[in-house]
């Protein structure tokens, strides 16, 4: 059991989620709100992550945090380090390839609450930002924790990704996944089995409490 | 005093006048899509036409030329949405403490007077959807008052509920609007409930307000037919103004109806006329009526409806081509009178209550 993998994996997994949580619903809710004509296509760019082979999207992100782009130069002048084949790359990485995973439960949660409920608000007093924090966010919660349990899972599961533009370091962007894949080619059937039990119980875990969410979700659009 | 204006052409048109006084009662009544939640949307600032100016106890909210907007939360508007819009995730008490405008440790007492004032207390903990619909009502119309509002807009209050809760919450309406000194805005398009309702009635169609006045002006002396066809005037004809014996009558077919008052009509105007079918007087068979002589026309029942304790007729009134009549009696006038389908009888039109309008 490579433990220094599982830490990489969780802090990776957790950070992303939690930065996805004001990224995510930032987004979710200008989309929710706005209706403008090319609404569609910033929602096929946010989805497209879903969609795309991972190899392919790790090629783009790989070239886009090269030290001679602009992100990757402004980083290295920053930290004086790459961003390609770092735990921080990672991250950024996963943000961009878990996004859908919190963008569309969000931005769904946000749009079942009828404009009566948030037009009800305003007239009661309540300015834009109460509005949000006492009658949105509440109702859209179950869709929220699904959004962060997604991408939670999602950047615990990545593997294409993270091979192609995090490498195989140990400590830095080894992950759980990436040190399976190693056990397996290095015939240590006995580790790989016990690191893919326990990715295997957390998506299990993770599911279930989507599923549970999505009813009371469900039940309280229906009311 | 609230006082509205409201003009625009796109996306919809718009062409409102209204005004309410304070703890008067304005049914705003029209078809579905005549705009009326359209003007109550427009009062709450929740849509600004592209003209008018709205303004409240000598406030102004909306002025198109002063480029004066304010916004909801600025306008003191108590809103009842349509179908209530109460916050589900909250319970009764804090739906209403949201919108309280007292200090935080007072939330709790007015929260409880308001919740007595609509007959809803001992349901402080429960959440919306564990109310009825009525309840729910009462739960949205102490939410709008909680704010302590400059005007009340009931968008279609009743239109959630089944029809015997429905008829309570009109005795509970009437009731509440006694303590209210703000002026009401009741958008339906339920005449009979306008008229029960609201001491004034707009009647709106096509984004434009046509008539305002008192609930007997507006639905039996329309201004126009086109206004007479919105309240469902069921009595509307037209004929000729002749003068006989010195008096304007109407040349109607073969018959001559004597009208009391023909104000602003000349001989000779081609006019529009109608009568409320309670206003249409049977002739006794047994005993003779005071008021036979006046306009008598004989036709012949050919439907008859009877609906709590009222019963319409439809007479084919004779020397008319055909024209129909329509006529209210109480039951047991018709079941004294032993009126059938078929039977040919005479009443008189009240010359009084005949009123005459222009196209």
């Amino acid at each position: 059991m490579d433990w220094q993998a599982f830490q990489v994996s969780i802090s990776l997994a957790l950070l992303t989620c939690l930065s996805l949580l004001p990224i995510g619903l930032a987004i979710a809710y200008f989309l929710a709100k706005s209706n403008f004509i090319g609404r569609g296509f910033i929602e096929a760019i946010i989805t497209l992550p879903l969609v795309l082979p991972p190899t392919v999207l790790g090629y783009f992100l790989l070239v886009g945090m090269d030290s001679n782009s602009v992100l990757g130069s402004l980083f290295v002048s920053l930290t004086g380090q790459n961003l390609a084949f770092s735990f921080v790359g990672l991250w950024f990485a996963s943000i961009i390839y878990s996004l859908p995973f919190a963008v569309q439960p969000m931005l769904r949660s946000l749009e079942s609450i009828a404009p009566e409920i948030r037009e009800a608000a305003w007239c009661s007093g309540l300015s834009k930002w109460k509005t949000f924090f006492k009658i949105e966010l509440p109702l859209a919660w179950p869709g929220i924790i699904t959004a962060m349990v997604l991408s939670f899972s999602h950047t615990l599961g990545e593997f294409g990704v993270v091979l192609m533009i995090g490498g195989n370091i140990a400590g830095e962007t080894r992950t759980l996944s990436i040190a399976i894949y190693d056990s397996v080619v290095s015939f240590e059937h006995q580790q790989a089995q016990s690191m893919s039990l326990i990715l295997l119980a957390i998506a299990l875990v993770t599911i279930t409490l989507v599923y549970t969410l999505n009813r009371k979700q469900t039940r309280v659009a229906v009311l | 005093m609230l006082q509205v204006k409201l003009q625009q052409t796109l996306p919809t048109t718009l062409d409102v006048e209204l005004h309410c006084e304070k703890g008067e009662v304005l049914a705003l009544v029209g078809p579905s899509g005549a705009g009326k939640s359209t003007v109550l949307r427009c009062i709450a600032g929740l849509q600004s036409p592209q003209q008018g100016l709205v303004s409240c106890k000598g406030q102004t909210w909306f002025d198109s030329e002063a480029k004066l907007n304010k916004t909801p939360q600025q306008r003191r508007v108590g809103m009842v949405f349509q179908n209530y819009a109460l916050f589900p995730h909250l319970t009764v008490m804090e739906n209403i403490k949201l919108a309280l405008d007292v200090d935080k440790d007072k939330h709790h007492h007015h929260g409880k007077q308001l919740l007595e004032q609509v007959n809803l207390s001992g349901l402080e903990q429960r959440y919306p959807h564990q109310l009825s619909g009525g309840q729910q009502q009462r739960v949205a119309i102490a939410r709008a008052l909680a704010r302590q509002p400059e005007v009340l807009l009931l968008d279609e209050p009743f239109s959630a509920v089944d029809k015997v809760t429905r008829r309570k919450l009109y005795m509970e309406l009437n009731t509440l609007r006694r303590q209210l000194d703000m002026p009401v805005i009741l958008v339906t398009h339920d005449l009979d409930e306008a008229a029960m309702l609201a001491d004034s009635l707009c009647v709106i169609h096509q984004g434009s307000t046509l008539q305002q006045g008192t609930p007997d002006k507006v639905l039996f002396q329309p201004n126009n037919v086109a206004i007479a066809r919105q309240v469902d005037a069921r009595n509307v004809f037209n004929g000729q103004l002749v003068l006989d014996d010195k008096s304007l009558k109407i040349q109607w077919y073969d018959h001559l109806i004597e009208v009391t008052n023909t104000a602003g009509f000349s001989i000779g105007d081609t006019v529009h006329w109608t009568l409320s079918p309670s206003k249409v007087l049977l002739h006794q068979r047994v005993r003779k009526s005071s008021g036979e002589h006046e306009n008598p026309l004989q036709g012949t029942i050919s439907e008859m409806v009877c609906l709590r304790g009222i019963t319409t007729m439809i007479l084919k009134i004779v020397q008319t081509d055909n024209r129909y009549l329509q006529m209210d009696l109480p039951e047991h006038v018709a079941m004294r009178n032993g009126l059938t389908i078929g039977e040919t009888i005479s009443v008189s039109l009240l010359a009084d209550a005949i009123h005459l309008m222009s196209e």
